[in-house]
């Protein structure tokens, strides 16, 4: 250290060019059209908010909402096995907790501030709802066991990491209770789907056929590049068709159609052939977003792993495929996105999901006309969802980034 | 039919050899003749350097001894299996030989370690275990130890050539293939490589390198050829093919590398 260290002044930069005002100068006052432009979508904005503002609190009646709360959640499921899907959404806030714990053992707090604000407004919903007050305090709870088991996982999970293979474990098994939970049988009364419904029913269709078309879409994506001709035409035929298709169209034809070619006596449960459409809807799409990820890996990865003795497979499964997923996160989420939408669509052809069941709240007498209420409040569920996901979604990004 | 002419070759010589490449000859897709019967013999134990412009076949011909590519006539006996044309016995093969290429092809999404002990664990079904303490030793010996929880994306080139040298390794293979493993690097980092490689060579690895690095091939190799044109042009030791090389076209070549 030989230099003299910079005088402080020099350091900074003046101070016209920080701060509030020189941001404002910078980005929406730069020329006379810019500035044009921000007064008068200024205005026009100001405009609309009060404008929402004051139907939101004048004209606007929100009784529709609280009076059909649980339509809205769980559709017509029998209030006496309410208490299964409170279990259903327990295990999974443990199952979440521990997984986020785990995942963020190596980081130096688990709580940072985003994250507590998060929660804080949470726990401030949780209060403020007009649900029954049980209700309140187990919204409350949950969130409090989110962030137990969020604590117990990282202290667990830095003791002993194979904790989180126990976990994905925990994660396959949960599938299996929740299903259990949901329809019943084996000691539970059963539950016939036709009363499931609202956003656990949108929720329902939304898991299982992103579970079922996520695999089916990879397959569909390496078959499309497979060396064996008749695996290349299936793949392709089966992809171009499907995403020639509106998904409506597909949808009546597994409602409607599919029916009519089934042998005699066979009646497939109609939740079953919405999935199933739903599912191989979006599979073809991934298959197209999984194969964009493939064609970016280079082509040196296959070749150093069939160099080092593994077979095409191994080296697909190991090398090519991770690295192609890790790209296509995005379009993968994206994708997904669109299926949790899409959901809405089989609403229209009579299931009560969410907005199949605000389609028939609205056409009870005592709530006509409320639409503005009904669909904003919807909407909010829907745009919570899908921005979860696409949060999620960065998150998981950032942490398998392996460049830095 | 491969059994009495490996035979033949062993007691001709006296040496075991490891590849023999009889007229071997490759078409791409587009009817392109790369390799127009190229024959080679490499000993065990014996360090050959292959030089020769730009596209004339170097990294097409070492990629067929170990079924990266498949060729259409002659015939390549690896460690006494015959690489049949259609690649249908390469998993026994590829256990053999070990490759180290240019742009390294480590894996990005694998740290270090596990780059190394991917192959063993898989391939060779060691435990994970053995597999990790073997790879570790690796590390140690080109000289990654400190770096093996690292993604490959954090180290410099040299460094992660020296973990592609380690990962190949790993399997124990009989033969190594280099294709041009320092063309990628800073100036700075080739000698990094080099020395590992040299090392690699006195401990008795039967090595084939493609490379333009004169010093190590006069240091290090038994035999340098010159490829051109999909054919073998010269072969010699160091000192014949640098000091006296005969072909015409191995001078130009000199000429051009050299200065
Ligand atoms: N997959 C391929 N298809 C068609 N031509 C190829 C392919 N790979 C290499 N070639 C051509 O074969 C020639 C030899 O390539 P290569 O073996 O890589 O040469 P070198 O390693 O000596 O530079 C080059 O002209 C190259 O363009
Ligand atoms: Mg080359």
């Amino acid at each position: 250290m030989t230099t003299a260290p910079p005088s402080l002044s020099s350091t900074r930069p003046p101070a016209a060019q920080v701060g509030a005002i020189a941001w404002l100068r910078k980005n929406l006052f730069s020329n006379w059209f810019s500035a044009l432009l921000t007064v008068v979508l200024g205005l026009l904005l100001v405009r609309t908010s009060l404008g929402f503002l004051t139907w939101a609190t004048t004209t606007a009646q929100w009784a529709v909402i609280p009076a059909n709360l649980p339509l809205f959640f769980v559709g017509r499921y029998p209030v006496a096995q309410y208490w299964r899907i409170w279990a259903i959404v327990g295990i999974l806030a443990t199952l979440s907790g521990l997984s986020w714990g785990i995942l963020s053992r190596n980081l130096a707090k688990l709580f940072d501030r985003n994250i507590l604000i998060g929660f804080g407004v949470a726990a401030a919903i949780a209060v403020l709802i007009p649900a029954p007050i049980p209700y309140r305090i187990l919204l409350l709870a949950l969130l409090g066991l989110v962030l137990a088991s969020a604590w117990i996982g990282r202290l667990v999970g830095q003791r002993m990491p194979q904790l989180g293979q126990w976990l994905s474990l925990g994660w396959g098994l949960s599938l299996l209770v929740v299903w259990w939970l949901i329809a019943g049988g084996i000691g539970l009364p059963g539950v016939r789907t036709n009363d499931w419904g609202g956003l656990m029913l949108t929720m329902f269709m939304s898991v299982t056929s992103i579970l079922l078309c996520f695999p089916l879409g990879i397959l569909l994506a390496l078959g499309r590049q497979s060396k064996l001709p008749v695996l290349r035409w299936i793949a392709i035929a089966f992809i171009e068709v499907i995403r020639g298709v509106p998904l409506i169209t597909l949808l009546f034809v597994g409602a409607y159609m599919v029916p009519l070619f089934l042998p005699g006596g066979i009646r497939l449960n109609q939740l079953l052939l919405a999935i199933i459409s739903l599912t191989l809807f979006s599979a073809a799409y991934l298959a197209e977003n999984v194969r964009g990820g493939l064609q970016s890996v280079p082509r040196g990865q296959a070749e150093a792993a069939n160099a080092l003795g593994l077979n095409s497979v191994l080296a697909t499964i190991l090398i090519v495929l991770p690295q192609a997923l890790k790209v296509s996160i995005p379009t993968i989420v994206g994708q997904f996105i669109s299926l949790v939408q899409d959901t809405t669509l089989v609403g229209l052809l009579g299931a009560f999901e969410m907005l199949g069941i605000s389609r028939s709240i609205l056409a009870n007498p005592s709530f006509i006309g409320r639409y503005a209420e009904v669909y904003l409040f919807i909407g909010a569920i829907y745009w919570v969802l899908c921005y979860a996901m696409s949060l999620g979604s960065r998150r998981l990004e950032k942490q398998l980034n392996t460049t830095h | 039919m491969t059994q009495p002419q490996t035979e033949l070759m062993t007691s001709s010589t006296g040496t075991e050899t490891m590849i023999v490449a009889e007229n071997v000859e490759k078409w791409y897709d587009n009817n392109f003749h790369v390799l127009r019967g190229v024959s080679m013999t490499v000993a065990k134990g014996e360090v050959v350097v292959v030089m020769g412009p730009s596209g004339s076949g170097k990294s097409t011909f070492i990629r067929t001894f170990n079924a990266l590519e498949s060729y259409q006539k002659g015939s390549i006996t690896v460690d006494g299996i015959k690489i049949s044309h259609d690649l249908k016995n390469i998993d026994t093969i590829r256990r053999e030989v070990g490759m180290v290429f240019q742009q390294f092809n480590l894996f990005p999404h694998l740290t270090v370690l596990q780059n190394v002990t991917l192959s063993p664990i898989w391939v060779r079904r060691w435990p994970k275990a053995k597999a990790e303490e073997v790879a570790m030793q690796l590390l140690e010996r080109v000289g990654i130890l400190s770096q093996a929880q690292k993604f490959p994306g954090q180290l410099s080139g040299g460094q992660q050539q020296r973990v592609a040298i380690a990962r190949a390794l790993a399997m124990q293979p009989k033969i190594m293939l280099f294709d041009e493993p320092t063309s990628a690097l800073d100036p700075e980092m080739v000698r990094e490589v080099l020395d590992v490689m040299r090392t690699l060579a006195d401990s008795g690895m039967t090595m084939v390198c493609v490379t333009h690095e004169v010093g190590f091939a006069r240091e290090v190799a038994d035999r340098v050829v010159l490829m051109a044109d999909g054919l073998l042009v010269e072969e010699g030791t160091p000192d014949e093919f640098f000091g006296n090389p005969k072909e015409d076209r191995t001078k130009k070549f000199l000429s051009q590398i050299l200065h």
